[in-house]
């Protein structure tokens, strides 16, 4: 028997030449001719991102460079002519506030991560278990719901004034209520330390509803069945807890703690309005010395751009590592 | 209680109706300009804001060529508010009331435009020295003085005679024993001192000759001796029991609440206060409770710092001459006059002082021998800044963790790094 080798046609034959393209082809030209509706679906955010993030952004980077102050940026006002007289100066502002010539950032930095730590685990905590309470069959529960959310509905300066005043040693209502049992009254915002659990105890009223409306919804999304499996197991209320709630929680725990990280890190309204950044500036965080920098008396917009800049550099590493974090356990959002 | 709007326009108007026929050129000068400004008041809304705006609608029936649009700014966001619209080139006003801490920062800047030899600065020979040395900066004069003010010792002559004293003390150390006595004698304490405020500290550095700065030599004096000895005085009244142990959060809120419910007895304060003071339970019912005297005097003699308020021209005002025309007649001496007797507001004339229905007002009665003592204030473009490093580092001597020397030196040496003085 012989066997016939199968001719392929096709290879022996040239291909036919590709008709040239209208235009020219790069692989760039390509890309936007296929994708040409996304492209323009997508430019109006593309160029607001670069105008409203992008730009300033630059600006504030150049900024940080420079050793630009309100005295020394030149403006023509009316009959006043002043000359700018700033100049680049490298990374001299990075290293006055790293080396901590100016600003005091390393202990800024630790108390700001200790703030950030503790607040976001009694938001998780208080907001879990909220939220563990309000997701059982109870009468009312949409009027707890409303209630448990107010305070995030209150304007943080209302909020924070309320506060303020409720720690008021001598008018305050805390006060009031210890004097009334017979306890002597606390200065609470005269000492480094209980103005730092004063000022955590506000953020975390104000922080734990968004926390608990989260984990909330990310509970109702756990299927029942997988409780009835396990309860029919015979699992225990803290195995289905742990080996249920826990893991089912993951894709709304990971995006909200995150979230919240962030807000906390960057948590202005609640420090400024309520200690002021005092007694001396012991419960000052990183965002509040920046704001200092930038506006008050003549105002330093480089140094303050330069810490901004560093706040933003531990942010996205945050992040990052978080994230990567995650992905190694096995969830991503 | 508050006049009726319409009563304090008339008012005005016949004031400056008066003031056409007295003096001419007060009112409608030639070239005054036309057109519209906008005048931002940093008054007190509710209280002050409606004798401004009666001012402000005589102004306009003397000049029917200009229009002047009011907008109330409150006093603590109206800086920063005017610096970032200077810095951008729009929404600044053409006129402002600056705080006379303000102008020298202001003027430095460049926002302000210079007012000698504009028909905005009035007889400047007639101005208060203390009050007019807040509007030069680097040898012109960039505003006009509106009010001034000064602190002074506040008391609860109650308390003070149940304490067996008649007079208020005279002397920091009379301060001292008065409290004591107040404290041993009556539920109330003696003394409370907004300790959280470099401001308030400055009659302690007055009463012992010392400042915070040395302007003219560039020298950094808040450390020194006299300084010392002034925080050691505050100090001691704290520790004494003299003065109430100070809130340093809302201190000067929880000073005022416990002055006029009558829980303290002594307080130092200025004029801007008394409204607020004389609303309280302490003093409401009988109105001459309220006593006013000079602060105590210290081995080295006593007074308060200057306040205050200026009138201040945007440099990039399009409507310069309607602006100075504006100021021209707000400073006038009837308009200071009527701000005077609506309010109670120090003027910043000297022949206003003469006048026998300000003579005669209640508060400046009481404050003009304050005004007399009064210090001028440290008129630098960082000016605005030297309080903040006595927030930061008074609570740490206060709480006993710092001594006296120890939080003056972190305050010098915030001053060296803002200031670049040795």
């Amino acid at each position: 028997m012989t066997t016939t080798l199968p001719t392929v046609r096709g290879a022996a034959s040239p291909a036919p030449p590709r008709r040239p393209r209208r235009g020219g082809s790069g692989p760039l030209r390509r890309a936007l001719a296929t994708h040409a509706y996304a492209w323009i679906l997508a430019a109006p955010v593309v160029i607001v991102t670069t105008v409203i993030i992008g730009i300033p952004f630059a600006r504030g980077l150049y900024l940080s460079l420079t050793n630009a102050t309100e005295a020394t940026v030149g403006r023509t006002i009316g009959m006043n002519e002043i000359p700018a007289t700033y100049t680049f100066v490298g990374a001299d502002n990075y290293l006055a506030i790293l080396s901590g010539e100016t600003g005091a950032f390393w202990p800024r930095l630790a108390w700001t991560l200790v703030w950030t730590v503790v607040c976001i685990g009694a938001h998780y905590g208080l907001g879990l278990g909220l939220a563990l309470l309000l997701n059982r069959p109870l009468r009312g529960r949409a009027a707890y719901r409303v209630a448990m959310v107010l305070p995030w509905a209150v304007p943080p300066f209302v909020t924070a004034f309320t506060w303020r005043f409720l720690f008021n040693q001598d008018y305050g209502v805390f006060n009031a209520a210890l004097r009334g049992v017979g306890l002597p009254a606390v200065a609470w915002l005269n000492d480094p330390l209980t103005a730092k659990i004063a000022v955590i105890c506000v953020n975390v009223w104000v922080g734990v509803p968004f926390m608990m409306l989260a984990l909330l919804g990310g509970l109702q999304s756990i299927p029942a069945e997988h409780y009835e499996a396990a309860r029919v197991d015979g699992a225990s209320a803290w195995q289905r807890f742990v080996h249920i709630t826990l893991p089912g929680l993951r894709p709304v725990s990971a995006p909200v703690v995150l979230l919240g990280t962030i807000w906390t890190f960057n948590q202005f309204p609640v420090i400024y309005l309520v200690t002021g950044g005092g007694p001396g500036d012991s419960t000052e965080l990183l965002v509040t010395y920046a704001y200092r920098m930038a506006f008050e008396g003549i105002r330093d917009y480089s140094g303050s751009a330069a810490y901004g800049m560093l706040i933003l550099l531990l942010l996205v590493a945050m992040a990052v590592v978080y994230q990567r974090a995650l992905r190694r356990g096995g969830t991503a959002w | 209680m508050r006049p009726m709007p319409t009563a304090a326009a008339a008012l005005g108007l016949a004031l400056a109706l008066s003031a056409c026929g007295a003096n001419p050129e007060g009112a409608a000068a030639p070239g005054a300009g036309s057109g519209e400004i906008t005048f931002w008041d940093t008054s007190d809304a509710t209280t002050e804001a409606h004798v401004f705006r009666g001012l402000i609608e005589d102004f306009e029936a003397a000049h029917p060529d200009i229009t002047v649009h009011y907008e109330n700014v409150p006093f603590d966001d109206a800086q920063e508010k005017f610096k970032t619209a200077a810095q951008a080139g729009t929404g600044a006003p053409d006129v402002m009331r600056a705080d006379v801490g303000w102008v020298a920062e202001l003027a430095a800047l460049g926002y302000l435009a210079p007012l000698d030899d504009t028909p905005a600065l009035q007889e400047p020979e007639d101005f208060l020295p203390t009050p007019l040395s807040s509007t030069r900066h680097a040898g012109a004069t960039y505003a006009v003085p509106q009010v001034t003010d000064s602190l002074a010792l506040l008391y609860n002559k109650d308390l003070l005679a149940q304490a067996g004293h008649e007079e208020p003390p005279a002397t920091m150390e009379e301060l001292k024993q008065v409290a004591l006595d107040v404290n041993d004698t009556t539920d109330a304490t003696g003394l409370y001192l907004n300790a959280a405020d470099g401001f308030f500290l400055l009659p302690h550095y007055y009463a012992h000759g010392g400042n915070l700065l040395d302007v003219e030599k560039q020298e950094i004096t808040v450390n020194d001796a006299a300084g010392v000895a002034a925080l050691e005085e505050v100090l001691d009244l704290i520790d004494s029991g003299a003065a109430a142990d100070p809130a340093l959060t809302d201190t000067y809120a929880t000073m005022q609440t416990a002055f006029k419910d009558g829980d303290v007895a002594m307080i130092f304060n200025g004029p801007w206060s008394l409204g607020e003071i004389r609303s309280g339970d302490a003093f409401s019912d009988e109105a001459d409770n309220l006593g006013v005297a000079p602060l105590p005097a210290g081995p080295e003699g006593r007074g308060g710092p200057t306040g205050g308020h200026d009138y201040a021209v945007y440099a990039g005002s399009g409507e310069l001459d309607a602006s100075y025309a504006f100021i021209r007649f707000m400073a006038s001496a009837d308009s200071q006059a009527t701000i005077t007797k609506e309010l109670g507001l120090l003027p910043t004339r000297a022949s206003v002082y003469e006048r026998e229905e300000v003579a005669s007002h209640p508060t400046v009665r009481d404050f003009e021998p304050v005004i007399d003592t009064a210090h001028p204030g440290m008129w630098i473009p960082e000016g605005g800044t030297l309080f903040q490093p006595f927030t930061q580092q008074l609570p740490a001597a206060v709480s006993g963790q710092a001594t006296a020397q120890e939080a003056l030196d972190a305050v010098a040496a915030d001053y060296r790094a803002a200031l670049g003085w040795d």
